[in-house]
């Protein structure tokens, strides 16, 4: 354990000038291959309604690897590719653009199915929380040790439903029922 | 009723749940965190790569557009951004936004009647040196009312939203200053379980900051949690 971190406090409700002085909901810059999807989706509270002033940060660690990669034949971005920043809006509405995300490798050998990782911040957290989005045509529960050992009843908070236009779907509930997957990290 | 949802130790890292800070009852998870997929500790992060292409903006005196600089009292804010094991991070992001030194924020949803000064935009970024220090320069923020309790005002502070180099660093905080009385009044501050974790958020005068005839010098450094918060429990990653 960390020697007397630095405690986290709440983001608040006026963050937005800064963390969000610049769009960043393009995981992808144009060269990486891949198929194009929209990921997105509501915050809401504990009594269904939405967070409007939430702050949604993805990471998508295998497409800033890819982006990099391309450094050796096109350039690459250079930069932060799939890392993303979304805020809500007035329907708690959050959304990001990328590429379908692919399979990465486990520390212990195995493999980790398809997910973008996922941080929490709003008026109301007073520290942020980290989840992840898992895809269901991905079949992630077979892929995925990680997954597999989330009680079943709990699995469907961490993975994005596709609705008949080809956008996933998929709600961050912080509170209630049918709460979101949090974890310590 | 079952234990509040927490990261972390139950020194530094507030529950979730803390009723004194009335939006918390509707937002805080009430189950308990997982343990976190294993890569999760070894996760690097956006951060060096943000850190990178951000244009610093550590002049909040004189960033907001204008020719005007900001009215209020001047201040600088150094410190160093420290890992886990208390080494230096260079290449920190740092993104800070605060109220001017009326107590508004530059944002549609403050209500408070206070005035807004065309000169301050109280927003800045900064990335850490070699040696994980960082420096800005703004005015002291005021104190604001908010509606949480009765005559509930929140003490001058300072947000900061730091990313180091690991996912699992990623710390959004607010920096506090030394001798506001507001600040044992106050739920966001006190939830923070111990009274020395909570001194770690109140930034230090620094006469050996000060400016002569500039500005008041404050000491504020950062330790990120990272991914020795999480005990390891003998995996052989030896976080």
């Amino acid at each position: 354990m960390a020697r007397e971190p630095t405690p986290p406090q709440t983001v608040g409700p006026f963050f937005h000038g800064s963390l969000l002085r610049e769009p960043r909901t393009r995981l992808a810059p144009d060269g990486v291959a891949g198929e194009r999807i929209r990921i997105e989706g509501r915050v809401l509270d504990g009594e269904g309604r939405p967070v409007t002033d939430a702050l949604v940060e993805v990471w998508q660690a295998e497409v800033a690897a890819r982006d990099a990669d391309r450094a050796g034949d096109d350039g690459g971005s250079g930069g932060s590719a799939g890392f993303g920043r979304s805020g809500t809006d007035g329907v708690g509405r959050y959304g990001f653009e990328s590429v379908r995300p692919v399979r990465s490798p486990a520390p212990d050998g195995s493999s980790e199915a398809p997910h973008l990782d996922v941080l929490v911040f709003a008026r109301g957290l007073l520290d942020r929380l980290a989840t992840r989005i898992y895809f269901e045509d991905d079949d992630p529960v077979a892929i995925d040790p990680f997954l597999r050992a989330v009680p079943e009843e709990r699995r469907a908070t961490l993975i994005a439903t596709r609705d008949e236009e080809g956008r996933y779907l998929h709600d961050l509930v912080l509170q209630g029922a049918s709460e979101t997957v949090f974890f310590d990290a | 009723m079952p234990e509040a949802a927490r990261r972390g130790d139950d020194a530094s890292f507030p529950p979730f749940l803390f009723p004194d800070y009335r939006s918390t009852r509707l937002r805080a998870p009430t189950m308990p965190l997982l343990p976190p997929p294993p890569s999760v500790r070894e996760l690097t992060g956006p951060g060096p790569a943000l850190a990178a292409e951000v244009d610093p903006n550590a002049d909040l005196t004189r960033n907001a557009g204008g020719a005007g600089t900001a009215i209020g009292e001047r201040i600088i804010v150094t410190g160093t951004v420290l890992d886990s094991s208390g080494d230096p991070i260079p290449r920190a992001l740092i993104e800070i936004w605060q109220a001017n030194a009326a107590g508004r924020y530059v944002h549609d949803e403050d209500g408070h009647d206070a005035p807004l000064d065309p000169n301050f935009s109280g927003i800045g970024t900064c990335v850490t040196d070699a040696n994980g220090a960082y420096r800005f320069v703004t005015v002291r923020p005021g104190a604001y009312p908010w509606v949480n309790h009765p005559n509930a005002w929140r003490p001058a502070h300072v947000h900061l939203s730091v990313f180091g180099p690991a996912f699992s660093d990623r710390l959004v905080t607010q920096m506090y200053f030394p001798g506001d009385p507001l600040q044992e009044l106050d739920p966001i501050f006190n939830s923070v379980p111990d009274p020395a974790a909570r001194r770690r958020l109140v930034a230090r005068y620094a006469h050996d900051v000060t400016e002569p005839g500039t500005a008041l010098g404050f000491r504020f450094d950062v330790r990120l949690a990272g991914v020795a918060a999480t005990p390891s429990e003998g995996t052989s990653d030896g976080a």
